[in-house]
């Protein structure tokens, strides 16, 4: 690791301190230093003070200068939603591949869902995985635990202990709490350590036996759907929950026009709740899933053209706060089957920024709102002091060339998960340097 | 043509072509002598992962009457009891060197899989809830030979539409060769989607008049108490097929059934024998299209 790092000349953007434009960013000792805009700079030179030159590189000796000019520097990204496999599915992705595919995609800190074998619902599980990021893993990892105990819906988990042992939100994901004064239980009880409480909204009883959206094209490919209300209803409900116990709700991967205004409502009666969607409900629709693609296969359902419109003004009136990757890398094997047999999820951490800088070039999102969702929002909603370049901050930066115009080959990926509908896509805009806690991962190179 | 993984891959000249085919073959099966040796020295694996007797002991015919050589290959005697994926079992049967898959499976889009995964042709018998192509248009020939058309005609499909391959491939066949379709059924039965041009009806006396044809679908008895319809007794009342009702479609109409029959829920016994049925005549002509099927989907190609 290099003790001092110079981000020179880069586009800096930091919602968290109000930071757009060129300047330098110094790095030592996996902390950042300081950040200079290039305004303050020449100020200070008419000044004739030196004190800035302290930075330089021929001043500094051990010092590894980054030339970023023309690229982005922005916060390592923090993805609120990642589904790490580790423990219990090694085959679909490990603490370290997944990491590792983090980096990738310029996330230095990623949030992993409990639905583990055995599951995350006690400090013991916790520690397991804070221990093997501790030794295995290329970024931050923060756990988050189940509500209830085995995820079943029945017990609440020891969140207490668990919030102990590092665990920074609480979730059932993959499946919802189901009975309604359970969830009651979990809001109002998960007040006391102020971790959210994080809800996949799902009616199971609406959306059984569902593969995809409900509508036309479902009836057309013979497949059972699973209908916009079955999220929309347990959306609604949850904002009645958390208006009843004033507990803190985040609602997971938005997915319909029904529960983006529900959030939207409910915020501006001024329940305290936040939201996220993921780059595969703005980017894509049901289409994705004709001729039975199974990479398209996801839950929340890939939905109709009404529904990616919504998600995306929700996105920029400031309902849905995050976007988040809903990581959820499968094995080759386990895509490769008939379509109702293939499990739910895409490999999101390596498209996850390219295809949100989508949003800028259709006008959606500028670039500081974008980065808002993928560091400092996430951060602030989970308590963690992340998602920032702040001085003194830990050294994690993603590095962007808005320019790079590349085909996502899923082949190369870092995730042992190659299972995406985006394969093939051209996009523009790519990581081409992560840093994290000091460390430069280059991917310059990697083409 | 490669495969026939459904109808609405397929388009009207396929559809004609394929009934007009059949019925060549339909005058063969007339014959004293019904073997033809057309298909001889080509291999056809019947891959049933759903139980079937109709529909496989039909194909099985009609490969027999072709003189393929003829391999069954079911569920419960297969490497797939053994935990064996549905792709590995592919590739190896394809290993085999077969020229003909026909697959019968729970899944919808069982076939279009395996069709993308192998060379040889690959037939649909039934696909979850997505197509049962051979079905419908066997029921269009049929139509054909006692209406001598499909243009124009009104055709209503009644009964579990929401679960049934049939109607789907029935739905597509009949609107593609222009025919005016209506469904009827309890409002739980219905897709929630349907095509543009086909009408719903959730009463039988509404739904009936005028018809030229009145096609059945079988009840399942495992719907009642899933909340799709409350008893069979009461399906029967509002739904079923009686001689009263049947009155109400043209004198002519005719009544079909993909079989098995559940008599006294969906259809009353008198309808199932009465003159107006063609039951049994979808049977033998199922043998016919089923031929003419394999006939075209091996005639375009050249790896005999």
């Amino acid at each position: 690791m290099d003790k001092r790092i110079l981000v020179q000349g880069g586009h800096i953007i930091d919602p968290s301190q109000g930071i757009d434009g060129i300047g330098d960013i110094l790095i030592e000792d996996g902390k950042i230093v300081k950040i200079v805009r290039q305004s303050d700079r020449a100020t200070v030179n008419k000044e004739k003070d030196n004190s800035l030159k302290n930075y330089r590189t021929a001043a500094l000796p051990h010092c590894c200068t980054i030339d970023a000019a023309g690229l982005y520097a922005m916060p390592g990204l923090v993805d609120l939603h990642t589904h790490l496999r580790e423990p219990g599915f090694e085959h679909k992705e490990t603490i370290k591949t997944g990491t590792g595919a983090a980096v990738r995609g310029g996330f230095t800190s990623v949030c992993c869902m409990p639905n583990t074998n055995p599951v995350n619902d006690n400090k013991t599980v916790t520690e397991f995985i804070l221990r093997t990021t501790y030794a295995e893993g290329e970024c931050f990892v923060y756990p988050i635990g189940a509500i209830t105990k085995g995820q079943k819906g029945e017990e609440l988990a020891e969140m207490g202990m668990m919030r102990e042992a590092g665990c920074v939100a609480f979730t059932d994901d993959g499946r919802p709490v189901m009975n309604s004064l359970m969830m009651r239980r979990a809001l109002e009880y998960s007040k006391i350590f102020n971790a959210p409480i994080i809800s996949h909204c799902e009616d199971i009883h609406l959306s059984e036996g569902g593969l995809m959206n409900e509508g036309s094209l479902a009836a057309f490919l013979g497949l059972r759907g699973i209908p916009a209300a079955a999220e929309d209803v347990m959306v609604a409900r949850d904002i009645l929950l958390a208006e009843l116990t004033g507990g803190r709700l985040h609602i997971a991967h938005v997915s319909t026009e029904g529960s983006v205004r529900l959030i939207r409502e409910a915020k501006k009666r001024g329940i305290n709740i936040t939201a996220e969607t993921c780059p595969h409900y703005f980017s894509v629709t049901e289409k994705a899933v004709e001729g039975y693609n199974t990479n398209a296969k996801v839950n929340p359902p890939l939905r109709t053209e009404r529904d990616v419109e919504a998600v995306k003004e929700g996105l920029q009136d400031g309902t849905i706060d995050v976007i988040a990757t809903d990581h959820a890398p499968h094995h080759r094997d386990e895509k490769l089957q008939e379509f109702d047999k293939a499990p739910f999820g895409i490999s999101g951490l390596e498209t996850a920024l390219s295809l949100s800088l989508g949003l800028v070039e259709q006008g959606v999102l500028d670039m500081n709102r974008i980065v808002e969702k993928l560091t400092y929002n996430p951060s602030k909603i989970l308590g963690i002091s992340k998602g920032s370049l702040m001085a003194g901050s830990v050294a994690d930066v993603a590095i962007v060339d808005p320019a790079k115009v590349f085909d996502i080959d899923a082949g190369r990926f870092l995730s042992k998960g190659r299972n995406t509908p985006f394969d093939g896509w051209r996009l523009k805009g790519r990581v081409v340097m992560t840093i994290c806690r000091g460390k430069i991962y280059d991917w310059r190179m990697d083409e | 043509m490669k495969d026939l993984v459904g109808i609405k891959e397929i388009s009207r000249e396929d559809i004609e072509l394929i009934l007009n085919t059949a019925s060549s073959f339909r005058d063969i099966l007339r014959r004293d002598i019904k073997k033809v040796p057309t298909l001889r020295g080509k291999t056809v694996v019947n891959l049933f992962f759903e139980p079937s007797t109709r529909t496989k002991t039909s194909f099985e015919l009609a490969e027999k009457r072709l003189s393929t050589d003829v391999l069954n290959f079911s569920v419960p005697t297969s490497s797939v009891v053994k935990g064996e994926s549905l792709f590995d079992t592919i590739k190896t049967i394809e290993a085999y060197g077969v020229d003909y898959i026909v697959i019968r499976h729970a899944s919808s889009g069982a076939t279009h899989f395996i069709a993308n995964n192998v060379n040889a042709s690959v037939i649909n018998a039934g696909d979850g809830i997505n197509e049962h192509p051979t079905q419908a248009l066997l029921d269009a020939f049929t139509i054909i030979e006692k209406k001598e058309r499909l243009e124009g005609l009104n055709v209503a499909i009644v009964g579990d539409i929401i679960h049934s391959r049939v109607a789907k491939s029935n739905i597509y066949c009949l609107t593609k060769a222009g025919a005016k379709v209506r469904l009827i059924a309890p409002p739980t039965l219905i897709p929630p989607y349907v095509p543009e041009g086909v009408d719903v009806f959730y009463s039988m006396e509404d739904g009936l008049r005028d018809v030229d044809v009145v096609m059945m679908l079988r009840i399942q008895m495992e719907r009642q108490g899933k909340g799709f319809f409350p008893t069979t007794g009461e399906y029967f009342r509002l739904w079923g097929l009686t001689m009263e009702r049947l009155k109400l479609a043209k004198n002519d109409a005719i009544v079909m059934h993909p079989g098995p029959m559940n008599r006294g829920i969906e259809i009353a016994s008198d309808v199932a024998d009465c003159g107006q049925s063609v039951v049994l005549e979808q049977v033998t002509n199922g043998i016919a299209v089923r031929m003419a099927v394999l006939y075209l989907l091996g005639g375009s190609r050249e790896n005999g």
